[in-house]
C-alpha cells in the first residue's frame, strides 16, 4: 500500500460513477406504475377482442342475446325436484330446480365430510394400532383415486349390483335397498308427530337457555351443570315423551312394491346417493388430513400444561387444544367445502340433474351458450362466495392475538 | 388444609423409592431414591441428558415410571387417573418454554384451572388471580394475550398461573433455561420471593448456582439417571466429595 501512494490516491480521488445514480426506470416504483398500466392494458385489449368477436359472430349468426329465453316454457322433466316442477314450467324454475339439487348435495355434503373426516381425522392420531392403520389406508386409498372413478364406482355398484325392486334388500322393515336407490318411510300426518316436532323444537330453544343459565351460575357459583345431559333430554327425551302421551301412534308411510317400482315413503335416489356417497368419501379423507394436521400443530407442551393444572383430558382436549387446532383447520376446511360443492358439478356424468346437468340441457334447447355458462359461473360463484365469507368471518373470531 | 395440618410433619411431601424408567433400551432413571420434607427446597443440576427433567416430570406422572414407588402427600401415583388427576390438582408445574395457552388471556390462562378444576366461582377465582399477578408484579397485562407479552413476564405468568391452583409443591423445570439473559434475573426475583413468603414445597431443576446457594436447602446432582450426590448448598458448592460433581461444577462455574 504504502509503495504505491499515488494509486491509492488516484482511487480515492476517483469522482463517483454515473452509471450507480438512480436512473428512473431502475426504481421500484416507476416500474410498478408501469406493469400495472401494461397489465391493465392488456386485460382491457383482451376483453374488448373478446367481446366484440363475441357481438359479430353473434349477429353474424343471428343469435340473439339476452336472458329472455328463462320465461319460456323449458319442456323437459328433472328426476329430482324438491319443489313442484312439470315439464310446463319455465327455464328459469327448471334451472332453480337445479341449483337447489346443487345445494341439496353441497350442504349435506359438507355437514357428513365434516363429521366423518373429523372422526377418521382423530383416528389416525389413536394409539390403537389397528384404529390408526385403518385410517391410513382410509385416506391414502381415497385420496390418490381420481373423484370422478370414485362416482362412477359408487354409481355403478348401486345400479349393477344391487337387485332389482322385486328382490330389493330389506334390512328392516319398511327400509328397501334396490337399484332404484334407497326407500324409507316417513311418518304418517298425525297429531303426536306434529306435537313430537314442536317439542323438539321447543326443546332446542330451552337447551340453549340451559346453556346460557349454566355458564352464568357458574360463573357465580362455581358449580357445574351437567350441561351435555340434561340437554339431551331436552332435545330426545321430550318429543319422545309428547309422542308417548298422545298415543304412541306408529303409522307410517311406508314403500310398498307395485309393479316394477315401490310407490309411498321416501326415497334416495342412485343418482343422488352415488354422488352424495361420492363427495363424502372423497372429501372426508382430505378433512381427515387437515384434521390430523390441526391437532398436532399444537404443541405437546400445551397438553402437558393443561394436564399438570389438573385438567382431566376431555377437558384438556376441550379448553386448550380444539380451540388451537381449528385456528390452523379451518382455512384449509374451507378450501375443501368449497371442493364440495364445486366438485358436485360432476354429478352431469352419472346423470343427476344438479345445476350444470340443468343448464347444459337449457343452453342445447336454447342456444343460448353464453348466458347458460354465465348462470353457471354466476350460480358456483355465489355459492362459493358465500361459504368463503362465512368461514373467512369465523376465522377471524377464533384467531389468536399475537403481539 | 385442615387435614394437612393433621398429618404428622415428618411424613414426606414426595417420596421417590427405586424409582426406573426406560426409553426403549435407554434406562434413563435408575434406582432413584428420594424423600422431600414438607416446605423443603430442593435444586436438581446436573449434565444434559442426565434425567433431571424426566424425574420431576415423574412426580405429576407426565412421564410414567416403569419401576419403584411414588408418593406424593400420601398419595401413591399409580395408573387410577383418579390419583393421578388428584396429585396434579396439588402440584404446580412451571416448565422451561412456558406453556401458557395462547388463545386465551393472561387472566384467563390463570382462572381456567381454578374454575373447571376447583370450581370456584369466577369473581373469586378472578380475585386471586389479580393477586398472584401482583405478587409477580405484572397485573396491568392481565387482559393481554401470551404472544403480547416478554419471555420473562410469560414465565412470571406462569409462576402464577400454577399458584393459582394454591399447590403444596411446585416443581419448575429449568424456568430460565429458554430467557434472555437479562430477563432471568426478573423470573429468579419472583421465584426467590415465593420461596421467602410461602411455606410451599419446592423442587427446581436449574443450572442457576446463585439461586440454588440463597434458597435451596438441599442440592442433588444427577448424572446418567442416577443421584450422583446430594448435600446442603454450601458443603456442595465447597467440598464437593464425588469425581463427577467436581467435573461439573467446574465446567459451569469456570466462566
Amino acid at each position: 500500500m504504502a509503495a504505491h501512494p499515488a494509486q491509492t490516491g488516484a482511487t480515492a480521488g476517483r469522482p463517483i460513477p454515473k452509471a450507480s445514480r438512480a436512473v428512473f426506470w431502475n426504481d421500484p416504483r416507476v416500474r410498478g406504475i408501469f406493469y400495472q398500466i401494461l397489465a391493465v392494458a392488456l386485460i382491457g385489449g383482451a376483453v374488448w377482442w373478446l367481446a366484440s368477436n363475441t357481438i359479430e359472430n353473434l349477429n353474424s349468426r343471428n343469435i340473439a342475446t339476452g336472458f329472455h329465453f328463462l320465461g319460456r316454457e323449458a319442456g323437459f322433466d328433472i328426476g329430482e325436484n324438491l319443489i313442484d316442477y312439470s315439464p310446463a314450467d319455465s327455464y328459469f324454475k327448471a334451472l332453480l330446480v337445479g341449483v337447489l339439487n346443487t345445494l341439496r348435495v353441497a350442504v349435506i355434503g359438507i355437514i357428513l365430510a365434516t363429521i366423518i373426516g373429523t372422526i377418521i381425522g382423530i383416528a389416525r392420531l389413536s394409539k390403537n394400532w389397528l384404529v390408526a392403520k385403518l385410517a391410513s389406508i382410509y385416506v391414502e386409498v381415497v385420496r390418490n383415486i381420481p373423484l370422478i372413478l370414485q362416482l362412477f364406482f359408487w354409481y355403478s355398484l348401486i345400479t349393477e349390483f344391487l337387485p332389482g325392486p322385486r328382490d330389493a334388500l330389506h334390512p328392516m322393515a319398511g327400509v328397501f335397498l334396490s337399484n332404484r336407490g334407497l326407500k324409507f318411510p316417513l311418518p304418517a300426518h298425525e297429531f303426536a308427530y306434529d306435537l313430537a316436532m314442536v317439542l323438539f323444537a321447543l326443546g332446542l330453544i330451552a337447551a340453549v337457555a340451559l346453556g346460557h343459565w349454566a355458564k352464568k351460575r357458574q360463573d357465580a357459583t362455581g358449580r357445574h351443570f351437567p350441561t351435555a345431559w340434561v340437554n339431551l333430554g331436552l332435545i330426545v327425551g321430550l318429543p319422545i315423551a309428547g309422542w308417548l302421551l298422545a298415543g304412541a301412534p306408529l303409522t307410517f308411510n311406508a314403500p310398498v312394491l307395485q309393479g316394477f317400482n315401490f310407490v309411498g315413503g321416501a326415497s334416495l335416489s342412485p343418482e343422488f346417493s352415488a354422488l352424495l356417497l361420492g363427495l363424502v368419501i372423497y372429501t372426508a379423507g382430505f378433512i381427515a388430513e387437515i384434521v390430523r394436521s390441526g391437532i398436532q400443530a399444537v404443541g405437546k407442551g400445551q397438553t402437558e400444561a393443561s394436564l399438570a393444572l389438573g385438567l382431566s383430558k376431555g377437558q384438556t382436549l376441550r379448553l386448550i387444544v380444539m380451540p388451537q387446532a381449528l385456528r390452523v383447520i379451518v382455512p384449509p376446511m374451507t378450501s375443501q367445502y368449497l371442493n364440495i360443492t364445486k366438485n358436485s358439478s360432476l354429478a352431469v356424468a352419472i346423470g343427476f340433474p344438479d345445476i350444470v346437468s340443468v343448464a347444459n340441457t337449457t343452453l342445447n334447447q336454447t342456444g343460448q351458450a353464453i348466458e347458460g355458462i354465465a348462470i353457471i359461473m354466476a350460480v358456483f360463484l355465489t355459492i362459493s362466495l358465500s361459504i368463503a365469507t362465512f368461514m373467512n368471518w369465523y376465522n377471524k373470531h377464533i384467531a389468536l392475538v399475537e403481539r | 388444609m385442615a387435614t394437612a395440618v393433621q398429618q404428622p410433619s415428618d411424613e414426606p411431601m414426595i417420596l421417590l423409592e427405586k424409582v426406573n424408567k426406560w426409553y426403549g433400551d435407554f434406562h434413563v432413571l435408575t434406582d432413584i431414591d428420594l424423600s422431600v420434607k414438607r416446605g423443603e427446597r430442593i435444586v436438581i443440576c446436573g449434565p444434559s441428558g442426565s434425567g433431571k427433567s424426566t424425574m420431576i416430570r415423574c412426580i405429576n406422572r407426565l412421564e410414567e415410571h416403569q419401576a419403584g414407588r411414588i408418593v406424593v402427600d400420601g398419595v401413591e401415583l399409580t395408573n387410577d387417573v383418579r390419583k393421578v388427576e388428584a396429585v396434579r390438582r396439588d402440584v404446580g408445574m412451571v416448565f422451561q418454554h412456558f406453556n401458557l395457552f395462547p388463545h386465551l388471556t393472561v387472566l384467563q390462562n390463570l382462572t381456567l384451572a381454578p374454575i373447571w378444576v376447583r370450581k370456584t366461582p369466577k369473581a373469586e377465582a378472578e380475585a386471586t388471580a389479580m393477586k398472584y399477578l401482583e405478587r409477580v408484579r405484572i397485573p396491568e397485562q392481565a387482559h393481554k394475550y401470551p404472544g403480547q407479552l416478554s419471555g420473562g413476564q410469560q414465565q412470571r405468568v406462569a409462576i402464577a398461573r400454577a399458584l393459582c391452583i394454591n399447590p403444596k409443591v411446585m416443581l419448575f423445570d429449568e424456568p430460565t433455561s429458554a430467557l434472555d439473559p437479562e430477563m432471568v434475573a426478573e423470573v429468579l426475583d419472583v421465584m426467590i420471593k415465593l420461596a421467602d413468603e410461602s411455606n410451599v414445597t419446592m423442587i427446581c431443576v436449574t443450572h442457576e448456582m446463585g439461586f440454588a446457594r440463597s434458597v435451596a436447602d438441599r442440592v442433588i446432582f444427577m448424572d446418567r439417571g442416577q443421584i450422583v450426590e446430594q448435600n446442603t448448598p454450601e458443603e456442595f458448592f465447597s467440598h464437593p466429595q464425588n469425581e463427577r460433581t467436581k467435573l461439573f461444577l467446574s465446567q459451569i462455574l469456570a466462566h
